[in-house]
């Protein structure tokens, strides 16, 4: 901005900016107008890659009979005999498993721009409060000590959800300070923690008697949706869609969280009573989502970013697409690992670190994107 | 009395920041706080736009105790710029207006016309309509503190706290953001480092020092040598401004070597 030398007298108004052209960043779908055409393109993108993703596989599917099979599942319409293993593989393995990654992928896009406004910090992913890390020590105990017995199948998930919530409990009681929960705080809590469940679940692998053991370890902290069947789906994808709508619902005060404690209290925003509800919500949606699939890295932590990226801050737009966004993206990473080495499986994370680097590297070189000016 | 701090003390962590802290505000005038690090300024202001609560006492607005109120009642009734003026998120200056309405609608509830009429016009006065879809992080610091009154404007408030106002402003946008406190037509409760820039543009002017009131008046009557000494420390000769009248202080540099 230049400034013009007014005489001492001369009211206080500022000259109206004359450096040429302002540098736009390319907000076009930053409106809500381009949101709602973003969020529309994505959804149609998600049916379609899911309706793909059914199809592909070991045995192949066209689109059209993977169609039929879905109508045929969900109408209770009837198929011919020899086409029964093919409708198995469709109706019971791939579509379950599809629907895991699309609710486990909107789930970690929305919990990503939740626990970054909450911590305000753009390194922080939906396990930073050390969930994954106790998911896994809690469904290591199950497998090892047998508890939860009652449960069935669902022992080991079980055990997983109640170690990521005793984890997150146990960094928030930590975290807790006289003045309240701050920000920082709870980051290193969750950072130190997690380094410290590693370490507990290390030893259970080295003592148990058993290969279970390691595998166990091994599926929850690389992920994974090779275990979903239609039982396991129901309860998290009921918490990934209450909990995103009730995050959604909160896009305003996430806003306003964003300029400061102080401005949010100015604003009548309480935020360390935003941040307690957020802490609670957050855990409860990834505890659900690792119990199922394991902690999956990087969706959590870049598809906030990208969203960012292209519909601008506001959180109203941000948790519209991010859900969108993060279940496309999902179900293309899921049907890369179980195709791509077929019949064995890429981990999850490798893909999408594979894919979500260097995207996010062009994005944020391309747009000049900034996160608290850092 | 618009703004009225009624025996305001704070205690934190076990020691009393601020004492019994009586200081009132009239309508439409602007009252400056000043005095030295740690004399409990941001502490007072802190309990008026609630971000603490105080030990005892009460403020208020009219004829409202401010700190028997929700957060939210209370933003409607004061507006603040506070010393963390930075956002995480880059949000579009517009947006960030648009946040000012935050503590009068539910939820996610969209502006209504009325209100982005609000924000346009706030937006002109505050001559930042140009930087609209500019990010808040790129903005220089005397166009951020523009946008951020905008945004303070935007929430009507009857009385709008500034806690430093002037930081990290180079002197043109000093005098301009001061100048345009007097302008805005709130009752305005400032805290500022430089008591030349006090005052000039304060219609009264409260000293603080270690906690307690020391002095409250026009700043003619309040900025002394006397003052100045035994507050601040320092040693200071209070002149009138040639054109304007103001008072205005000139300091002498402490001597350490004996007199130069």
């Amino acid at each position: 901005m230049r400034h013009t030398t007014a005489p001492p007298d001369a009211p206080p108004h500022l000259p109206p900016d004359p450096s040429p052209a302002p540098p736009t960043r390319g907000r076009r779908l930053a409106t809500p107008a381009g949101t709602a055409a973003t969020a529309l393109v994505l959804a149609l993108l998600l049916a379609g890659s899911a309706l793909l993703a059914v199809g592909l596989g070991t045995a192949v599917v066209p689109p059209a009979e993977t169609s039929r099979y879905l109508w045929a599942a969900l109408t209770g319409g009837t198929i011919s005999v020899d086409e029964v293993t093919r409708y198995q593989v469709v109706w019971q393995i791939r579509t379950p498993r599809v629907l895991l990654a699309a609710v486990v992928g909107a789930g970690l896009g929305a919990v990503g721009v939740a626990v970054q406004a909450m911590v305000r910090n753009a390194l922080a992913d939906p396990y930073i409060l050390g969930v994954s890390s106790g998911a896994s020590v809690g469904a290591v105990l199950v497998g090892a000590l047998g508890g939860l017995s009652l449960l069935g199948i669902h022992a080991v998930s079980a055990g997983a959800f109640a170690g990521a919530l005793a984890a997150t409990l146990l960094v928030y009681v930590i975290a807790h300070g006289r003045a309240g929960v701050t920000p920082l705080r709870l980051v290193l809590t969750g950072v130190a923690l997690s380094f410290g469940f590693q370490a507990v679940m290390s030893v259970i692998v080295y003592l148990a008697p058993s290969n279970e053991a390691t595998s166990t370890v091994l599926f929850w902290t690389m992920g994974g949706f090779g275990a979903a069947t239609w039982g396991s789906l129901p309860v998290v994808a009921v918490t990934v869609l209450v909990g995103v709508v009730l995050l959604r619902g909160l896009a305003r005060p996430l806003d306003v969280m964003a300029l400061g404690d102080e401005t949010a209290a100015s604003l009548g925003v309480d935020a360390h009573r935003l941040r307690r509800w957020l802490f609670v919500l957050t855990a409860v949606m990834t505890g659900a989502m690792v119990a199922v699939s394991g902690a999956i890295g990087f969706v959590g932590l870049v598809v906030p970013h990208i969203v960012r990226i292209l519909v601008g801050a506001d959180h109203r737009r941000v948790l519209t697409v991010a859900p969108l966004a993060g279940a496309v993206l999902m179900v293309w990473v899921d049907l890369a690992s179980r195709t791509v080495v077929a019949p064995r499986e890429l981990p999850l994370g490798v893909i999408t670190a594979l894919i979500g680097v260097p995207v996010f590297l062009v994005l944020m070189r391309r747009r000049g994107y900034l996160f608290g000016g850092r | 009395m618009d703004l009225r701090l009624d025996d305001l003390s704070v205690d934190l962590g076990g020691r009393r920041i601020l004492r019994a802290l009586t200081l009132d505000v009239p309508a439409g005038q602007v009252v400056g706080l000043v005095g030295p690090n740690g004399s409990g300024k941001s502490t007072a202001l802190r309990c008026v736009y609630r971000a603490l609560t105080p030990a005892t006492g009460r403020v208020l607005v009219g004829e409202h105790d401010l700190t028997a109120m929700g957060l939210r009642d209370a933003a409607r009734h004061v507006a603040a710029l506070t010393q963390d003026s930075g956002s995480d998120l880059d949000f579009t200056v517009a947006e960030l207006v648009a946040l000012g309405r935050a503590p009068h609608l539910r939820g996610n509830q969209p502006l209504g016309a009325r209100e982005r009429e609000l924000c346009r016009r706030a937006m002109e006065r505050m001559e930042v309509s140009h930087l609209a879809e500019r990010g808040v992080l790129e903005l220089s610091g005397g166009e951020r503190q523009r946008v951020l009154v905008a945004r303070a404007l935007v929430q009507e408030p009857r009385v709008l706290v500034l806690d430093e106002p002037t930081n990290h402003l180079d002197v043109r946008h000093q005098l301009d953001l001061l100048a345009l406190l007097r302008e805005v037509g709130v009752t305005v409760l400032v805290v500022l480092h430089d008591l030349n820039l006090a005052a000039a543009a304060c219609d009264v002017v409260g000293v603080l020092g270690e906690g307690s009131l020391v002095a409250a008046g026009p700043p003619e009557k309040v900025l002394t040598e006397h003052t100045l000494r035994e507050v601040f420390g320092v040693e200071a000769t209070v002149v009138a401004h040639p054109l304007t009248g103001d008072t205005q202080l000139l300091y002498r540099l402490p001597s350490t070597k004996g007199p130069r």
